[in-house]
């Protein structure tokens, strides 16, 4: 009994210095030095300023000439990461959505005249998982691009380039192009076009 | 559903039979004590740190010695985290300032961890310091990972000693698990992970003005070593509170692929260590075809479950489908196979939020977890959960034929037979009881987020969780108030819950365990009979389909009326709530 209690106390002070302090370290030493992009969290900068992180979402609705990210359930906060958590069933969810669809519509509409309700992809009116998905689909760019190039007063061939080359997003190509980094469109439209 | 998502199912599959013997014969090379690759490079500190716990000349143990070295380890486990957690507030390496967590969240986290469960009434970057989750919460990924191997290969042992009581020493299997297992994989691991993206970084919080003139804070630290961690032992608790989810720790689609591999690899190359303990590696394969099995048939019905909108979204007039709680870069085919992954083992991490799931959709993980755990299952307890449910079907194949059943030529007699049950029906009743307590109480219902028969899931669902540490949630329920406040001020654990979940963990890992340890103990040097004509093999396909049939009935007799009242409900109601 005293014996076993002298090896488990023994053990939990070696293990968590070695597992604990040792090895998280050592990894991120080892991530500072061969990734440090990435450890820092994929950090992007515009004119020299730290405008954001490539794969964390950010609230454009303010302005019309950005295409807009997903519906956030936590206000896009990627220090306080949270979903709706509302079920299937719910009657809130069906509110929120309805509401989103008819801001989604009002938005977009004026830009792309044949937009109807059943042609708004699913992902454009709910909210994402992490609160921060820094990706929409091609359908979601396709419609934002008309009132992105009208804004901006640029051809929307030129904006439809440019989705297509920020697509693929995320997925690495492995399994096919499924989404759109708003962010680094945004900042390539900028960068492309002075605004 | 599309023709990528299915290919992806496959292309896990066949990966993951791959590895499975390799991994399962390096892992039994382990365990023999046999030299391996790594051996030159970390012989000398493994020796160094068994003499350390084990003494110079470590003695092989009993069933209840083993077990008794255990519950010591364990406890002294829990008390560390315990304490780690209560004075957050005075240690290093906590720039965002955090206080410690509440007492009764304290109880619940510890548990969680120490019981190998990754169950989170919390929310990572808004509560723990890095020095919390690296010292407290990543080690515990380690130690009760470690564990569970440990007792997972100690029981393989008891089943298939010709002679001999003894199962092996606990400390000497704890740091060959620790230094031969998770350790080499967990640096892989996480090395690949800061490569896709995942953060790695002792900082803390960055300030920073968005593009469009808002105001960010992007939560740092570091996540990906932790994350390796949790992935391969089992313990499946997120850095961040949205677990995978968050693109800092599953950045990318072929990310998303590697965790769910992690998830999944011990668990699987475990039945091929087993089949090699026990000198027959078709009975290895038996339990693996089985486990496979059982987790096509989940993604089956859970991925064009998912495929379709949900009666929300139907009523709101939008169709195409149910994306709530998914990201993009995820999809309905990543997020759904990820969710099928972590409840089929008992791992509990997932990139999506399950309580958004359609009332199918999210009836599967539920009934995943269900099973006891053992499709996959956690490391170490889903091989020995799934020993257990085999000895059932063997005494039920018994009871049939009207022969005294055997398995590997061992009689199983009374001793067996009381202790299985033990093992395998006390789980579920424990999450049955609790439940009904927890929906009964006004307590127990403070904890519920959602209207309706979705508030009866979560319960039924935290419960279910907790109890067979999986680690998952319906994340609407609550068993933490946390303001919109720096550094936790005012917040504040949600009693009850946290009280009855952290307990209902504890048993739930502990019980099962001892009893498969106390069965291990039994079979161990226990004459074994030549195989006549009238014995019923166990490493054929018919045998493979009686243990099937075994879990499917022990699982669906005890499970289906609740599962009815929760999400199967909603399944068939357009109503709302």
């Amino acid at each position: 009994m005293l014996r076993q209690l002298r090896s488990s106390l023994l053990a939990v002070i070696v293990l968590t210095a070695l597992l604990g302090l040792v090895y998280p370290l050592a990894i991120t030493g080892l991530a500072q030095v061969l990734w440090p992009h990435q450890a820092n969290g994929s950090r992007v900068e515009q004119h020299g300023r730290l405008v954001g992180s490539t794969l964390i979402g950010q609230d454009f609705r303010s302005e019309p000439r950005y295409f807009h990210s997903r519906p956030s359930a936590s206000a896009e906060d990627p220090a306080a990461t949270a979903a709706s958590n509302l079920g299937p069933n719910s009657a809130s969810l069906s509110l929120q959505i309805r509401s989103r669809l008819k801001a989604f519509l009002g938005r977009e509409g004026p830009y792309d005249p044949g937009l109807t309700a059943a042609m708004v992809p699913a992902d454009a009116v709910t909210s994402s998982g992490s609160g921060v998905d820094p990706d929409i689909s091609m359908a979601n760019a396709a419609i934002q691009a008309h009132r992105v190039a009208a804004v901006r007063g640029l051809p929307l061939a030129a904006v439809m380039r440019l989705v297509a080359a920020h697509t693929g997003g995320l997925s690495g190509g492995l399994f096919g192009p499924v989404s759109v980094n708003v962010l680094a469109l945004n900042l390539a439209l900028n960068a492309a076009y002075t605004p | 559903m599309t023709a990528s998502g299915w290919l992806q199912v496959g292309l896990l599959l066949v990966v993951l039979t791959a590895i499975t013997p390799l991994l399962g014969g390096y892992i039994h090379r382990v365990f023999s004590g046999e030299r391996v690759l790594l051996t030159r490079l970390l012989g000398p500190v493994e020796r160094r740190l068994s003499a350390l716990l084990a003494g110079p000349e470590p003695a092989a143990q009993e069933w209840k010695g083993y077990a008794g070295s255990v519950l010591m380890f364990s406890a002294v486990c829990w008390l560390a985290l315990f304490l780690i957690l209560r004075t957050q507030s005075i240690q290093p390496l906590n720039p965002q300032g955090f206080r410690s967590a509440p007492w009764d969240l304290s109880f619940n986290t510890a548990s969680s961890f120490v019981s190998n469960t990754g169950w989170q009434f919390y929310g990572g970057e808004r509560t723990l310091s890095n020095f919390a989750q690296m010292a407290g919460i990543a080690v515990q990924g380690f130690l009760s990972g470690a564990v569970g191997i440990a007792a997972g290969v100690a029981i393989a042992r008891g089943f298939a000693n010709r002679a001999g009581k003894e199962l092996g020493n606990f400390w000497v299997d704890l740091v060959r698990a620790l230094l031969y297992v998770l350790l080499p994989l967990s640096i892989v691991g996480s090395a690949f992970l800061v490569s896709q993206g995942a953060i790695q970084t002792l900082a803390g919080d960055v300030h920073l003005s968005t593009l469009a003139g808002g105001s960010q804070t992007l939560a740092l630290g570091p996540a990906a070593s932790q994350k390796a961690v949790m992935l391969l032992g089992s313990n499946g608790g997120g850095f961040f509170a949205v677990n995978s989810a968050m693109p800092f720790e599953d950045p990318t689609g072929l990310a998303n692929f590697l965790e769910m591999l992690m998830m999944l690899a011990i668990p699987a190359a475990l039945t091929a260590t087993y089949g090699r303990i026990v000198g027959n590696r078709r009975q290895g394969w038996v339990l693996y075809a089985v486990m496979l099995v059982m987790f096509l048939g989940a993604a089956a019905v859970a991925y064009p479950a998912e495929s379709r909108p949900s009666p929300a979204m139907r009523a709101a007039g939008v169709h195409g489908v149910n994306m709530e709680g998914k990201d993009q870069r995820l999809q309905v085919s990543d997020s759904t196979l990820m969710a099928v992954a972590g409840t089929t083992t008992g791992n509990g991490s997932t990139d999506t939020a399950l309580d958004s799931f359609t009332g199918l959709g999210g009836s599967v993980p539920m009934a995943n977890i269900m099973t006891g755990e053992v499709i996959f299952g956690a490391v170490g307890s889903g091989l020995y959960g799934m020993l257990l449910m085999v000895l059932l079907a063997v005494f039920v194949a018994g009871l049939m034929v009207g022969r005294t059943p055997e398995y590997l030529g061992k009689r199983i007699e009374a001793r067996e037979i009381k202790l299985v049950t033990i093992g395998a029906i006390a789980v579920p009743l424990i999450v049955l009881f609790m439940t009904a307590w927890a929906i009964s109480a006004r307590y127990g219902m403070r904890s519920i987020f959602n209207a309706g028969p979705q508030g009866f899931s979560e319960t039924l669902y935290a419960y279910t969780s907790q109890v067979n540490n999986n680690g998952s949630a319906f994340g609407g329920y609550v068993g933490f108030l946390q303001p919109h406040a720096p550094g936790n001020t005012g917040a504040s654990g949600v009693t009850f819950a946290d009280l009855a979940g952290g307990a209902a963990m504890l048993v739930g890992r502990f019980l099962p365990m001892l009893a498969a340890l106390a069965v291990a103990g039994s079979l161990s040097g226990k004459r074994t009979i030549a195989a006549g004509e009238g014995t019923m093999r166990t490493d054929t396909g018919v045998f493979a389909v009686l243990l099937l049939a075994t879990i499917a009935i022990v699982a669906l007799l005890t499970f289906v009326p609740s599962l009815m009242l929760g999400p199967l409900v909603q399944a068939l109601t357009p109503r709302l709530f």
